[in-house]
């Protein structure tokens, strides 16, 4: 039994989760912020200085509400959804690599709780596990708008995990491996995927925001038109649980995105391991993961930005866009990338 | 084509959005900052002293008939031989309430007064928490007097075009 390896694993476990509900949190607050900001007001300023304990006040809200489990619905299932929505946000988390690696105690500590071969089928499995979380809880409500809003998100998901995964074939082809670990050392070397792959880039990025349900995409929740949604009747912490496995899905699929398309914790136009041989490994990796986080920072203030700029969609256009625009585009997309490498195999001549 | 998938129109759109982040708001960080009223406004009822401190109000009844919310209720009294200095004529107001969940702030019974002994000032009325503590007294609705309490009559009387 190797204990280090072990307690190595399990601190790095709870760090993550605890980095992730933190983010999540504030999250909700930047939501608020970004939102009063770019609607000419100022947003929460009461909670602590400049409003920066509102998530935790909000939290307490949520803690201290009655816990209502309508009478009719299936209790089971109705605890079920709400758990099994945060535990497929949170299982992508595991094979995301935050830093390179740290020298503490004399090993090597990855800053990958898992790096395993097949690093994005992992991801895509676990976000279609997803789907569950949004029908569970449609189905357990025992409400037909709930229900309604349900099979319309789940939909909704299903359609875009495939132009979501074809668009990551053609990414595939080029770095020859499934592994996060191996493409973000290949990116630290060569150029940013994003340079390579742009209309994947966006095809991904358009199946990113609908996984999320958000705007765009948001017609599971709806505000104005089905109430909440799918989770109409959830109350207290299971809400709570709700809308912190969709913000923590945001943040996932920020740092999914920078870590294939935009280089993971590399820092740009910086030689890494030069700067390691300088400083030491350890500055340089915490370093790293600053970079990444402020990549993953990016990435959600454009979440966010485009959800408090965009109409929502119509049911038929969204299901046309997914399956009538983006799967014959991310199509073309892998097409031209298997030409492409083909060509580059066969030392560009025909 | 391009102009059909949107995406130049989204382009457009975010940076309209994304300019309005730096503009300025016109949000008021209440209550560390208020908006500011005009002279006019209509806010909370006072009733009226004059130079030598004696009670303006004479128990008329002239405001209550022409309150259109029925707010005003008063009951009259006698002024007493060694009272002259506390009312100027020889019936006072005894007790005079004003209901303030049912006054509309119109200013009818201000214009109606023949004494001018009630003037509406510049205050909100403040928040509470049961319905009776909105029935205003003769004792919250009597500003200070002139003669024993300078200070505060004078920051009651305030000037015109600032808040009290």
């Amino acid at each position: 039994m190797d204990w280090a390896l072990l307690i190595e694993k399990a601190v790095l476990i709870s760090i993550i989760i605890g980095v992730s509900l933190v983010i999540a949190m504030y999250e909700t607050y930047a939501e608020r912020k970004v939102a009063a900001f770019m609607q000419d007001r100022r947003g929460p300023n009461r909670a602590g200085p400049g409003g920066i304990l509102q998530p935790l006040a909000d939290g307490l809200k949520l803690f201290m509400k009655e816990e209502i489990i309508p009478n009719s619905s299936n209790r089971f299932l109705f605890i079920l959804g709400p758990g099994l929505a945060m535990l497929t946000a949170m299982m992508t988390s595991a094979v995301v690599p935050w830093s390179s690696h740290f020298h503490l105690f004399g090993r090597d500590i990855s800053m990958q709780i898992a790096d395993v071969n097949v690093g994005i089928l992992y991801i895509f499995g676990v976000v279609s596990m997803g789907v569950y979380g949004v029908m569970i809880g449609g189905w357990a409500s025992n409400n037909k708008f709930s229900l309604m809003a349900a099979i319309r998100g789940a939909s909704q998901i299903i359609s875009y995990e495939l132009a979501m995964g074809l668009a990551i074939i053609a990414l595939l082809m080029i770095t020859g491996s499934l592994s996060l670990g191996t493409i973000v050392k290949q990116q630290q070397i060569g150029h940013y995927y994003i340079l390579l792959q742009p209309l994947g880039f966006l095809i991904f990025l358009v199946c990113a925001f609908a996984e999320c349900n958000r705007t765009p995409f948001d017609l599971s929740e709806a505000d104005s038109e089905l109430n909440m949604g799918f989770h109409q009747e959830y109350s207290s912490m299971k809400l709570g649980f709700y809308l912190f496995a969709e913000y923590i899905n945001v943040f996932i699929s920020s740092a999914v995105m920078s870590t294939l398309y935009f280089g993971g914790y590399d820092i740009p136009f910086v030689n890494d391991g030069a700067l390691a041989q300088h400083w030491g490994q350890n500055p340089v990796a915490v370093l790293q993961a600053v970079s990444l986080f402020l990549k993953v920072v990016a990435f959600i203030f454009f979440f966010m930005w485009v959800r408090w700029t965009l109409p929502r969609f119509r049911y038929d256009q969204l299901m046309n866009l997914g399956w009538k625009v983006l799967i014959p585009l991310s199509l073309i997309n892998m097409l031209v990338t298997g030409f492409v490498v083909l060509l580059k195999l066969n030392h560009w001549h025909f | 084509m391009w102009e059909r998938m949107y995406l130049p129109a989204i382009a457009k759109g975010m940076s309209i959005t994304f300019g309005h982040m730096f503009k300025k708001k016109p949000t008021v960080n209440y209550p560390e900052k208020t908006r500011p009223f005009s002279p006019v406004f209509r806010g909370l009822h006072v009733l009226n002293r004059d130079e030598q401190g004696r009670e303006r109000c004479t128990a008329c009844g002239l405001c209550a008939v022409a309150c259109p919310a029925e707010a005003i209720t008063m009951e009259g009294a006698e002024r007493m031989p060694g009272e002259e200095n506390l009312y100027r004529e020889e019936k006072y107001a005894a007790k005079y309430e004003i209901n303030m969940l049912r006054c509309i702030f119109c200013g009818l019974c201000e214009e109606a007064c023949p004494k001018d002994a009630i003037y509406l000032s510049e205050t909100f009325a403040p928040a509470n928490y049961t319905r009776k503590g909105f029935i205003y007294g003769k004792e919250e609705l009597l500003i200070p007097n002139p003669l024993t309490q300078p200070e505060e009559f004078a920051k009651a009387k305030g000037k015109p075009g600032q808040n009290q």
